[in-house]
């Protein structure tokens, strides 16, 4: 993205920096701390980590883009690859594209993949500098090499440095803040970069309260918002933080998080203690939702509200654990046997995990049925600065039996659909919830009018429900659209963006809410629209062929699915649009 | 607890249960709602929980809360709820193949957690629901299924023994032939802390007709609990499978997370995000 500065060359607003080192080198360190003091500074910015397959030890990198507007993905092209080492780096290549506009900082055993991309090769062996005084670390010295080069104040990065390293002692912290001044001198190095940054100066735009945080964070933070007191789960890449930063929260707040045998048991767990009237969630990846899928459709029949917040990652079988994909898609909506009306949602960015997983639990409490969050890896490990996202609150409430009645019926038919529950506790209410098919008493019935009636107040609950304007996100207006949802939005927005700049204007819909479908909702969305581009990360065009099942457009669909382990770039679909718009 | 002045038939829902004539599960039932009544506990402060099969029709025929869920997966369920409603009472009812086979996992680690909830299996050595397959518990020769046909040919599972490995607090036969009994066995199971584990030999009188001569076999344990794992696992391993009784009471706190509302607010949670 640029902008005209005051001489009129361009202006680029954002700086992408990668810092690669085998494992120990404290690369991930280091890029927490330079996002965290960049968010002090005012700047937005993201931060993804790539590694090796090793648990503890290996290659890794922290990919970083700093920006003066909000950013959600990366974009084509580094200005820095920076190297504590280059053990392995060359695993990372794919993922750090680079090009002669880029610079390459470390020492001099560069890949020669690195080299031939014709990047500006800056000499420099943080390793080397760092024996110069007792306790020096390769990271820090590295840390303000960039602080300094991209204009961060050094009082910001010595704060950040401060706080996480206190902890380890005096000594320690006198080494590391001696080893950012001992970086920052070297910044005659990246002159280059230091003039990118010039243009990265925030103050300017008075930003407005930011937080720091990833997509799983903020979906546990969403959950919590919405109610959730209670979460089982069984640990599983890349859904694992959510439960991390879950366990400690509801425990403050009077909640519980058990850790379960499997998945089998954690969606038991929830169904178990929604049933006794507690919210409860769990957090998964693709093969634990497969493991669940005949629980929750046990919380589908028998109208017992539970959220599976589903981190999706390459598939299938055990795929890419490390690595984001689009392609639970499909099990999400069809993996129920029978015919098993749920809702799934999807949230849109990082913030919107928060969002999106307090708006699932709210559906899910009114609707009393199973909500499935679709997030995935790419913003659910994301590390984000981002504007502090709205509290919103939902009036939540489960519709509960409040005294007893003659004849109770749990599955009473009728109305909106959504039947009183009684909780365990209330005298002469008692009843069985069951998964057996069952008359409104919940008896168990294989008549085929309880089948068709239950089977209606199930199906009309949900779709008979007035879900806002939440159910998508709508940009713009044209007679091209782009159709995507999750994360791919951020590359297509950026896209987008560009092209608006351009002045050629492209419609946006980015459906938050995947089922019960919305097809009115959507004819409306596509009005006047001819051609709509389907964007998506998966192998099989899961969303394009879903978009087709249900909601027939008059438009002509056409197809950009792409598979991980790379996130979809701006670039790529900048160039598909194009192409498009030459095909008219 | 609110203190009740019912007798046993009013812990019946009144719903016919699916059984075959002269099914031990009828026993069950009877000691069941017999235990309930003893104890004074209310209906409606009570949840049976189940899987499913023959004996995991069991809420359904009982006038407590309950929930009949998908095969093997009665003891999370249970356990969901008694964490988040330690206020309740929470029985598990099911049978062998439920428990032992595809719940097995579940089984081993609801003894580990220790959660206090009381799970009562009743083993008929067989598969009743899908007609007549064997089961965790049927003997390695049992040549009448058309599955095994030459039997299964691999060890029978002995739960009580996995139980004891396993960490349950509280460890029971009983026998279907004789409510009272059972019904006095399911008492002190409930009370006990924890989870307590009561295996009741229910007869399968459909495919497993010879079942029908476990009530001459069986017989009271001629000791008392003990409270000795080692003592008691002695006692499990050399057993014929036939004395009836509480066989094992441990001293395990049970498994109770505090889920009491606390007044951090829900903002403090927020400051660690801000910049």
């Amino acid at each position: 993205m640029n902008t005209p500065s005051e001489n009129g060359t361009p202006k680029p607003s954002s700086l992408s920096i990668a810092l690669v080192g085998s494992g120990g080198s404290g690369v991930m360190t280091a890029g927490s701390l330079l996002l965290e003091a960049a968010g002090r500074a005012g700047l937005y910015g993201i931060m993804t980590r790539a590694s090796g397959p090793q648990i503890r030890g290996g290659e890794g990198a922290a990919l970083l883009r700093l920006s003066t507007r909000p950013v959600f993905c990366h974009s084509g092209h580094f200005d820095l690859l920076l190297a504590i080492d280059w053990l392995n780096a060359d695993r990372f290549a794919g993922e750090i594209p680079l090009d002669e506009k880029s610079y390459l900082a470390g020492d001099d055993k560069i890949p020669d993949y690195f080299v031939q991309t014709g990047a500006n090769i800056r000499d420099i062996s943080f390793k080397q500098l760092s024996t110069q005084a007792p306790g020096l670390r390769p990271n820090m010295i590295a840390l303000g090499l960039i602080g300094a080069a991209i204009g961060l104040p050094m009082e910001e990065l010595e704060a950040v440095s401060t706080k996480l390293i206190s902890k380890k002692g005096e000594d320690a912290v006198r080494a590391s803040l001696a080893g950012l001044l001992l970086g920052a001198s070297h910044t005659s190095l990246l002159d280059g970069i230091k003039q990118i940054g010039k243009n990265l100066d925030p103050r300017t735009e008075n930003p407005p309260d930011l937080w720091n945080i990833s997509g799983n964070e903020a979906a546990g933070l969403g959950a919590i918002r919405g109610g959730i007191r209670f979460v089982a789960a069984y640990p599983i890449t890349p859904a694992t933080e959510v439960l991390e930063w879950l366990a400690p929260s509801l425990e403050r707040i009077g909640g519980v998080l058990v850790q379960a045998e499997d998945e089998l048991a954690s969606v038991n767990q929830l169904i178990g203690a929604s049933f006794g009237g507690t919210p409860s969630l769990t957090a998964t990846s693709g093969p634990g939702l497969a493991l669940m899928t005949e629980s929750i459709g046990l919380a589908v029949a028998s109208e017992t509200p539970i959220v599976v917040v589903n981190v999706m990652r390459g598939g299938p079988s055990t795929g890419i654990p490390t690595k984001s994909e689009q392609s639970d898609l499909n099990i999400a909506i069809y993996g129920l046997h029978g015919d098993a009306p749920h809702l799934v949602v999807a949230p849109l960015s990082v913030g919107d995990c928060l969002f999106t997983t307090q708006w699932a639990v709210h559906l899910a409490e009114t609707l009393q049925t199973a909500a499935i969050v679709l997030s995935d890896q790419s913003m659910g490990q994301a590390r984000s600065v981002i504007p502090q996202p709205a509290n919103i609150s939902f009036p939540t409430k489960r519709f509960i039996q409040s005294e007893a009645v003659e004849n109770y019926q749990r599955y009473k038919t009728g109305g909106s659909g959504v039947s009183a529950m009684a909780l365990p506790g209330l005298a002469g209410c008692q009843y069985t919830a069951d998964g057996l098919e069952h008359n409104p008493r919940g008896t168990p019935s294989s008549r085929a009018e309880d089948h068709a009636q239950q089977l209606d107040k199930r199906h009309n609950k949900l779709v008979q429900h007035d879900y806002g304007e939440h159910w998508a996100q709508i940009e713009g207006e044209g007679e091209i659209a782009v159709i995507t949802w999750g994360s791919s939005l951020a590359p297509v927005q950026e896209a987008l963006h560009t092209l608006a700049k351009e002045g050629i204007n492209i419609r946006l819909i980015a459906p938050r809410l995947l089922l019960p479908v919305q097809p009115e909702r959507m004819a409306v969305a596509l009005a006047g629209v001819e051609t709509a581009l389907v964007v998506e990360q998966s192998h099989g065009a899961q969303f394009f062929h879903y978009l087709r099942a249900f909601y027939a457009p008059q438009c002509e669909l056409q197809s950009m699915a792409l598979p991980g382990a790379v996130p979809i770039r701006p670039d790529d679909i900048l160039k598909t649009i194009q192409k498009l718009r030459e095909q008219k | 607890m609110a203190n009740t002045e019912l007798k046993a038939k009013d812990y019946k829902s009144g719903i016919k249960p699916v059984w075959c004539a002269g099914c031990g599960d009828f026993g069950v039932l009877s000691a069941i709602t017999k235990a309930l009544a003893g104890l004074k506990i209310a209906p409606h402060d009570t949840a049976v929980i189940s899987g499913i099969g023959c004996s995991s029709r069991i809420p359904a025929y009982v006038n407590t809360y309950g929930f009949h869920g998908v095969h093997g997966r009665a003891l999370p369920i249970a356990t969901g709820l008694k964490i988040s409603r330690p206020d309740l009472t929470v029985l598990v009812t099911g049978g062998d193949g439920d428990g032992f086979s595809i719940g097995g996992n579940h089984f081993m680690q609801a003894c580990r957690r220790n959660v206090d909830i009381t799970y009562i299996v009743m083993d008929n050595q067989v598969y009743g629901m899908t007609k007549g397959q064997a089961s965790p518990t049927t003997d390695a020769d049992w040549d009448r299924s058309k599955l095994t046909p030459h039997g299964t040919n691999i060890n029978p599972f002995y739960p009580l023994v996995v139980a004891l490995a396993s960490g349950a607090n509280f460890i029971a036969r009983a026998s279907s032939s004789n409510p009272g009994g059972a019904a006095e066995v399911i008492s002190e199971g409930i009370n006990h802390p924890g989870f307590s584990f009561i295996q009741i030999l229910s007869p399968c009188v459909t495919f497993r007709p010879e079942q029908r001569e476990w009530k001459k076999f069986v017989r009271p344990a001629p000791i008392d609990a003990t409270t000795d794992p080692t003592t008691a696992a002695r006692r499990l391993m050399t057993d014929d499978n036939f004395y009836l009784g509480v066989l094992y009471k441990g001293d395990r706190a049970s498994f109770q997370p505090d889920f009491e509302e606390n007044p951090a607010s829900e903002e403090n949670l927020e400051e660690e995000f801000k910049l």
